[in-house]
């Protein structure tokens, strides 16, 4: 049976190139960075490496890095650690409404906390209106969050524009980054940011690392205390391996940001278009242009998602879903309620996200598959089938 | 996440369908939750003759519709009432935790199918 894996806005499998380049730092690297002696020596250079090569694709210097435990770490490291550091100028922090849950529940955390937190809503297409940030902003306001883009529908925020509102009042921007670094350009200064997430395992790195950019002269207090480690904002002994091999995959990913773009959106528009010519009663969410180039989101109106999930993964399709059924809360998507979708469509939601080893006979075998699949549910969905008697 | 006969009965539900003429018809869940169940029976001489089901829902809920109107096909009246949603679940060989309340209806929406005939038919 083929496999095809589209579920890159969740994990992506390792790069071969990062594979090996892992496996022959580990062969014989061990030493502790901090250590004074040839062994730590050497590490220190692997390290210093990969902090130059995550730099360089976001445009940053190589001191404004910070290696983390994960892109999670690095959200609460930024908003809490923003927090600390600040909480004598204000207890306001503004966010959005469909943040990834490292940063919401960053957020209520510090409103359990004495901090205030507002979430600016946004527009059905998951867009954030920068007039929404100006009105929100107070005398203590002190950090805005604000995603770069959304992990479910793919919406790209105007990063550029808010970060410049936050400027202006001088109140730190923090934006995660996880989902478009490696994906589109992403580059600090244009951007406009004091403070940007990154995650390894999400551009074909291992899992465990990431990183914060923080711009020169932001202060931070740590949220993980210890020896001092990553200029006192992330104590404990390095991930060396992890931090090598993330350094590498963000060398690929600048590498072959513009040749897997192009190639990528194709396929995005060849299986877009397919389902909306296959399939009726279909609706496509997300912003149609501002948008991630492996992101496709739809809602298949009477059937649920966990159940399509489950016949696709038979066929050997991997996909994800906002479904209530599929999530391990029992909750439907926050971010596709936040855009307005009526729990129906919420429920039969199906995110399907594009990779590197994607190509067009996976798309041609989806559109082959994920028809009969909804057909099938509809077939004896109520919801489809109107009461007869 | 699911047994072998979740999976069978998601993959081929048994009594999938509606039945145009039936005796009675009984819908529980909703779509805020994401479960919706529709049972259809035909009663004759005070026996569940057919029983058919739709469903708008997750794997637990197509696996356990199916269960249940193989479990109640054929049973009287009176046998089919005492049919509880754990008998079901049982029947399936176990539904992840979660899944018992939101997903595993399947005999709540007989049973209301059942009473809907009973009031047709001042019972």
């Amino acid at each position: 049976m083929r496999k095809v894996y589209l579920d890159h806005a969740g994990t992506t499998p390792l790069h071969p190139e990062v594979y090996s380049l892992i496996c022959e730092f580990m062969k014989d690297t061990f030493g502790n960075p901090s250590s004074i002696h040839s062994y730590g020596r050497e590490a220190k250079k692997w390290v210093d490496e990969a902090r130059q090569q995550v730099a360089d694709l976001i445009g940053a210097e190589r001191e404004e890095i910070i290696f983390t435990g994960g892109g999670t770490e690095a959200d609460n490291l930024a908003i809490i650690g923003a927090a600390a550091a600040r909480h004598k100028k204000g207890n306001h922090i503004i966010t959005s409404s469909i943040e990834h849950p490292a940063v919401l529940n960053s957020c209520k955390y510090l409103a359990k906390n004495g901090f205030e937190v507002t979430y600016l809503p946004v527009d059905g297409y998951g867009l954030v209106d920068p007039e929404e940030l100006r009105k929100a902003i107070r005398p203590e306001t002190i950090l805005v969050t604000i995603m770069h883009a959304n992990n479910e529908i793919g919406t790209i925020e105007p990063i550029e524009e808010l970060s410049s509102i936050a400027r202006e009042y001088d109140i730190l921007f923090h934006t995660d980054a996880v989902q478009t670094a490696g994906r589109i350009p992403v580059n600090v200064k244009d951007l406009g940011v004091d403070l940007l997430t990154l995650s390894s395992h999400k551009m074909y790195g291992p899992k465990g690392v990431g990183a914060l950019y923080k711009r020169k002269g932001v202060r931070l207090e740590p949220v993980i205390h210890g020896g001092g480690q990553e200029k006192k904002m992330r104590s404990g002994t390095e991930n060396t391996a992890g931090i090598v091999g993330f350094g590498k995959a963000a060398e690929i990913a600048a590498r072959d940001l513009d040749s897997e773009y192009k190639r990528t959106i194709e396929l995005r528009e060849k299986l877009v278009q397919g389902i909306i010519e296959r399939i009726p009663d279909v609706k496509y969410n997300g912003h149609p242009e501002r948008r991630l180039p492996h992101n496709v989101h739809f809602s298949f109106s009477y059937v649920e998602g966990e159940s399509m999930l489950l016949s696709l993964d038979m066929k050997g399709i991997a996909a994800s879903s906002g479904s209530a059924c599929s999530s391990s809360s029992l909750k439907g998507s926050h971010v596709l309620e936040a855009i307005g979708l009526p729990y129906e469509l919420i429920h039969g939601s199906l995110r399907m996200t594009l990779g590197r080893m994607n190509d067009a006979a996976d798309i041609d075998y989806v559109l082959e598959v994920l028809p009969e699949v909804v057909a099938r549910l509809r077939s004896f969905s109520p919801l489809a089938n109107k009461l007869t008697v | 996440m699911y047994n072998e006969t979740v999976m069978d009965h998601f993959q081929n539900p048994r009594n999938v369908g509606e039945i145009t003429d039936a005796s009675g018809v009984g819908e529980i869940g909703n779509v805020v939750c994401g479960d919706i169940l529709r049972v259809y029976i035909k009663v004759k001489d005070d026996r569940l003759d057919d029983v058919k089901y739709m469903t708008f829902g997750c794997g637990a809920a197509v696996a356990s519709g199916s269960m249940m109107t193989t479990l109640a096909k054929g049973k009287t009246i009176e046998e089919a009432m005492q049919l509880t949603n754990k008998d079901v679940a049982q029947a399936l060989g176990g539904l992840p935790p979660q899944k018992l309340h939101c997903s595993n209806l399947a005999a709540d929406a007989l049973h209301k199918a059942i009473e809907d005939w009973q009031q047709k038919n001042g019972k």
